[in-house]
């Protein structure tokens, strides 16, 4: 991913001050206020009630929290709001808004193959999935399985997650490897 | 079910139904027993499902943060809390004083004197036990405010395992109580005693089970608001029941059950029986909204989660198996010693009793003997876990009759077909008094030999092992119970006791149906939802009674206990959603639908019998012609109640309150049938172990299943997979892990192993479909049997492929790589001693004692320093030099001969903290050697860390030589733990270079020339790589 930081250096921000930033989220202009420390997880959910976004762990294992930056996966527990300041965010609200109000063929995907149970992981999952499967269509399941560790999912063992992408991209599972 | 079916009608399913995924909607047919795709999956993948933490909060609410015990055990002298008090931002900090001024001690599940509080009151008796609660205007400011409270603690020893808990002299966690054995219980089965003196031998096996928890990728969280003028309490979370709990909460807050409104969001990010455990903040954020005069939101945060929620109890079993030389058990004398933690939390002991009528598992084994233990340890208090005792039961049980196999040399396969209950039994009696209700568990069997290619799994193993490599196959049977009766904690009491007590039994399950004005079906439940698809399933269930679409029913599964019908089995736990609360909607809607038939009969010229509901129409059988929509005729007793037929009510609403027939109290014999059905499972896998590496893979699994009727096979296929999931993270990654002295170890995602989609593989799913006779579809629960049956099938590949290494038991769960390399490798030969002319005082000093626990650090190594012996000592001694030498000192106190009082900042991985640091130098031999202590304590943990420092004269000035031991608990160790090492030795690092610098010189040991060392070499010298 490209480097957060601007190129030149980072104003220092007072950090008992709120700060404006301003971001476009899913495609219309939005702004709110942070504290230097704020994370761009809480910012979403609580300054702008962009609720899509998951909070699982809060030190950048479990993935839930995924939403793109400036068109690539990142966590958004572990970025400060002010450094996503004229960002472009993509979360999970934005998928079908961005496709005529309907679900995309990778959501469509999730549904029928039972790719979600609580789905508190799933919009974390579908983020890194948008940016991945632009950058390779067409992943083998090693590959895609290698992808899908940086997401932990409690519910599902990752069959059905396996599988819908699998079949979006014109591929099959093997029922059963080995025997 | 239909009289027609018998208790032994089974039905073999041909190939996957799930495989194909989701169905499309299509009216004719019946929806239950088809893939449906789920109502709830839209909200899900959009982002518009409502959590509890997206739930909007009322103007004014403080947000929690709670301060918890960086100590296994400790008696808790005080709290200081002006400090914090002072933050701003700050509103009220709540301690054990206020939960006693206006909450009570919760209730406990066995007779003995011990009291567990939502907050601690004069002890704390686990790491992560709540101390103190800071209410602020932000979760950011209140967590700032943690740091600013002083509390001050006598440690105690803590009792960190069974083992430790079984001693005459293990400190007590709750000295009324007088020994952390709790509890204890012996029951006797038929006649085992002359079982086991007529059988031909005696096979034993003895097994611990770990501790471990499913931890739903949601943690918990409360919204508690606290009306004074009504005396009551109203709090959202998202807790899973069993709503036996809220008795439990309500009596801790001193209000009668009415004044504890408990409501659940509409969704929730998985439980896996985890949420009960929510229970306890439930009433301590009650307290504290109670306290600040203020609605008060907390939302758990994983390490708090992983440190504090909940855990499966730890089981040690030992089993005597009374066999014949054929392999056929005749008794089983079993003893099971249960952790439950530092507190007898609701429902416990409820693990260990859970699975008492299905002790024996799928065999026919009538004599049984056992003996119950509880213990408590200063651990995380356990609870409702996924597999729920079944995970421990099995393994033991299934490890030993894999050690009948190999004591009498016979397949293990053969030992298991020998024992299985035949199917002509059915319903079957258990010699605890379980009736396992159908199946036919050997034709099951063969089904899944066959149709799971166990021949050409042998084949493979043989091939494999015909080549050098570890190959094993392993096997398992069990019995899955679901629908917990209420009753078969009791069982725990004595029957006198029980008579005291009065009689708990069965499982009450609560549904309503009712029609809206518009004639629109809604279906509310308190099966408190966690992920599972329960909307989805009722509105099958449901539109199939009322001949309607699938999309016509609405679904509503938030509850609120001020308003909707629930009773303490409510809930989402013990499998129990599709046998009764699916069949409880099933009896509400039938009823309803009796009732509108009776309404609708005059006008079709039909008996109420004969009238047919299909295709969103009601008609008369005979005449399917003359009928009316159903709206219509729903909708009538909203607009026209007045032409009524004379008599009758308008069907509007139905409540079912259906509760299994054969849940009993249990028996003065302490007979008890502990849940409505069971399922059957059989499980067989191939595994190979990496030779060099101990890397283990799941090569091939099978699982089969009999839950009885499938209502939705697509979700049914889904419970399986989420289940093996977790029990692959339970046999081979997972574990909650404690040092000796109690501190916790995995705190993070990085240190708690959860399997990824690298680890886990796609088993293969077999079904059949055995009807039972006691739930109103036919169906049994399906969610926890692989938690049971995986992790010990796996366990018995692993013995199978070591088998050939003379190995008895396979390592204990969880089953790494390090483990299985320990058995593979024979041991390292010692550590070489030093070489001849190596330091002659560094061989004088004592080793350090040993660090007890995983996150105990020790370390040695020594530094040439430019000054004389005299000139160094001169320098350690000196309170200003020392405080410039300790890596973070910001102030240093003398407050007794060669003792200070030090302000150190240090900073572990993402965790910094400030420590009140007591600091003393002894066993002074100027100048030679002296011995420095440290301990000290913070809100991120507790620490503390001897070094003996010797002083040797060398040519170019004095060799200093260290050695140290340290151990760290709390936060610090919870989720630094990786970087400890690394950490301490750069600390350490920091202290020599200032102190070669205070002595005047740039020169450590190596006599570095005198241009400055590259940075490599100063980075390796920081890290104390370098001698």
């Amino acid at each position: 991913m490209p480097p957060l930081t601007s190129p030149q250096t980072p104003p220092v921000l007072a950090g008992e001050t709120r700060h404006a930033v301003s971001i476009v989220l899913n495609g219309k202009p939005r702004t709110g206020h942070a504290h230097p420390r704020l994370l761009l997880s809480d910012f979403l959910r609580h300054e702008l009630g962009a609720h899509g976004t998951r909070v699982g762990c809060e030190h950048g294992v479990c993935g839930a929290c995924t939403v793109r930056i400036d068109g690539v996966a990142a966590r958004a527990c572990l970025t400060l709001a002010v450094q996503a300041d004229g960002r472009r965010i993509d979360t999970v609200e934005g998928l079908a808004e961005a496709n005529q109000g309907r679900m995309t063929a990778l959501q469509e995907a999730f549904r029928r193959h039972h790719a979600l149970q609580c789905g508190f992981c799933t919009a974390g999952i579908l983020m890194s999935l948008t940016d991945y499967l632009g950058r390779n269509p067409k992943p083998t399941e090693e590959e895609l399985r290698d992808m899908l560790s940086g997401h932990l999912c409690r519910c599902t063992g990752y069959a059905g997650i396996v599988r819908a992408v699998m079949e979006i991209t014109g591929q099959t599972v093997e029922e059963v490897a080995h025997v | 079910m239909t009289a027609t079916q018998t208790a032994t009608q089974t039905v073999e399913i041909k190939g996957n139904p799930a495989r194909q995924g989701a169905e499309r909607p299509a009216a004719a047919a019946p929806f239950v027993g088809r893939s449906m795709p789920r109502v709830e999956d839209a909200a899900l993948l959009t982002g518009g499902a409502r959590y509890a933490d997206d739930l909007p909060v009322k103007p004014g609410t403080l947000h929690a943060a709670i301060l918890r015990s960086p100590h296994a055990h400790a008696e808790l002298l005080g709290i200081d809390t002006a400090a914090a008090l002072a933050v701003p931002g700050v509103a009220a900090v709540v301690t054990g004083a206020d939960a006693k001024r206006h909450a009570s001690a919760f209730l406990v599940g066995i007779r003995a004197p011990m009291e567990h509080w939502c907050l601690a009151i004069d002890r704390v008796r686990h790491v992560g036990e709540p101390v103190a609660v800071v209410l602020a205007d932000s979760r950011y400011l209140a967590e700032d405010a943690l740091d600013r409270i002083e509390v001050r603690y006598r440690p105690l020893p803590p009792v960190t395992s069974i083992a430790q808990a079984l001693e005459e002299g293990s400190e007590p966690l709750h000295p009324a109580v007088g020994s952390n054995l709790v509890n204890s219980r012996s029951f006797r089965y038929g006649d085992p005693e002359a079982a086991f003196a007529g059988a031909a031998r005696t096979v034993s096996v003895e097994v611990e089970y770990p501790r471990n928890s499913c931890t739903p990728m949601e943690c918990f969280v409360v919204l508690a608001d606290y009306d004074a003028a009504e005396d009551a309490y109203e709090v959202l979370s998202n807790f899973s029941g069993p709503f036996a709990v809220h008795p439990v909460m309500a009596r801790a807050l001193n209000v009668p059950g009415s004044r504890l409104r408990l409501k659940t969001p509409p969704h929730s990010g998985g439980s896996f029986g985890n949420k009960q455990a929510v229970f306890p903040y439930v009433v301590l954020v009650g307290l504290c909204a109670r306290v600040a005069g203020r609605p008060v939101k907390w939302v758990e945060d994983r390490l708090e989660h992983l440190m504090a929620a909940t855990s499966a109890t730890a089981r040690r079993m030992r089993i005597d198996a009374a066999v014949e030389p054929d392999g056929r058990v005749l008794a089983l004398r079993m003893e099971q010693t249960e952790d439950c933690g530092a507190y007898l939390r609701a429902p416990e002991p409820a693990s260990l009793y859970r699975n008492h009528g299905n002790l024996t598992g799928a065999y026919d084994i009538p004599n049984l003997a056992l003996t119950n233990r509880i213990v408590v340890t200063n651990k995380t208090p356990t609870g409702l876990n996924r597999g729920f005792g079944g995970g421990q039961l099995y393994y033991g049980l299934e490890r030993l009759m894999n050690r009948v196999a190999a004591e009498l040399g016979l397949d293990p396969l053969d030992v298991i077909r020998r024992n299985l209950v035949a199917a002509d039994a059915m319903p079957y009696r258990t010699a605890s008094g379980g009736t396992l209700d159908s199946g036919d568990y050997r034709a099951t069997l063969e089904q899944a030999v066959r149709e799971g290619a166990l021949d050409a799994l042998k084949a493979r193993r043989d091939a494999l092992r015909a080549e050098g490599r570890l190959y094993g196959i392993g096997y398992a049977a069990v019995v899955e119970p679901s629908i917990s009766n209420m009753g078969y904690i009791t069982t725990v009491l004595t029957a006198e006791e029980r008579r005291k007590a009065g009689p708990k039994n069965g499982a009450q399950a609560t549904a309503s149906v009712a029609v809206d004005p518009t004639g629109g079906v809604s279906v509310t439940v308190a099966s408190a939802p966690q992920g599972q698809g329960h909307r989805t399933v009722l509105a099958q269930v449901v539109a199939d009674v009322f001949g309607l679409r699938f999309e016509d029913i609405r679904v509503n599964t938030d509850l609120d206990t001020g308003k909707d019908a629930w009773s303490i089995a409510s809930g989402n736990y013990s499998s129990r959603f599709a046998g009764a609360v699916a069949g409880a909607a099933q009896v509400a809607a039938t009823r309803l639908r009796g009732r509108m038939a009776a309404l609708v009969a005059g006008q079709l010229n039909c008996r109420a019998e004969d009238v047919r509901f299909a295709g969103g129409r009601v008609f008369a059988d005979a005449n399917p012609d003359n009928g009316l929509s159903f709206s219509r005729v729903a909708a009538a007793g909203h607009w026209s109640p007045g032409t009524l037929p004379d008599g009758q009510e308008a069907a509007l609403r139905e409540t079912a309150f259906w509760t299994p027939e054969p849940l009993k109290a249990p028996t003065d014999a302490d007979h008890i049938n502990s849940s409505a059905c069971y399922g059957f499972i059989f499980d067989f896998c191939g595994v190979e172990i990496d030779r060099t590496t101990g890397a283990l893979r799941i090569d091939r699994y099978v699982t089969m299943h009999d839950a009885g009727r499938l209502l939705n096979p697509l979700l049914v296929e889904g419970q399986i997979l989420g289940g093996f999931a977790h029990a692959v993270g339970t046999a081979l990654y997972e574990e909650y892990a404690y040092g000796d002295d109690g501190r916790f170890l995995s705190g993070t995602f990085a240190d708690y192993l959860v399997p990824t989609a690298c680890e886990v593989p796609v088993p293969v799913i077999l079904h059949r479909e055995s009807p039972s006779p006691v739930t109103p579809l036919g169906a049994k629960g399906v969610g926890e049997g692989n938690c049971m049956s995986t992790p010990v099938c796996l366990a018995n590949a692993v013995a199978d492929a070591l088998s050939g290494l003379s190995v008895d038991e396979p390592p204990s769960l969880p089953i790494t790589p390090a483990k299985l390399a320990a058995l593979i490798h024979p041991p390292e030969p010692p550590r070489p001693a030093p070489a001849a002319g190596t330091n002659e005082i560094a061989r004088e000093i004592p080793p350090p004692a040993a660090v007890k626990g995983g996150r105990g650090m020790s370390g040695e190594g020594s530094r040439e320093v430019p000054a004389t012996p005299d000139q160094v000592w001169a320098i350690l001694l000196d309170p200003k030099e020392l405080a410039a030498l300790l890596p973070g000192c910001e102030a240093l106190d003398l407050v007794g001969p060669n003792a200070y009082r030090a302000e150190v900042v240090v900073g572990i991985g993402p965790v910094r903290g400030r420590y009140t640091a007591e600091v003393a130098l002894s066993d002074l031999d100027p100048p030679k050697a002296l011995t420095l202590t440290g301990s000290g304590t913070s809100a991120l943990g507790s620490g503390s860390g001897t070094g003996h420092v010797t002083l040797e004269r060398t040519a170019e000035g004095t060799r200093v030589t260290y050695r140290y031991s340290a151990s760290v608990g709390g936060k610090v160790a919870a989720v630094g733990g990786r970087m400890l090492d690394s950490a301490s030795r750069l600390l350490i690092g920091q202290f020599f270079e200032k102190l070669v610098a205070r002595a005047g010189g740039p020169g450590a040991s190596d006599a570095q020339p005198a241009r400055p060392p590259s940075l490599l070499a100063r980075l390796l010298r920081l890290l104390g790589l370098t001698r």
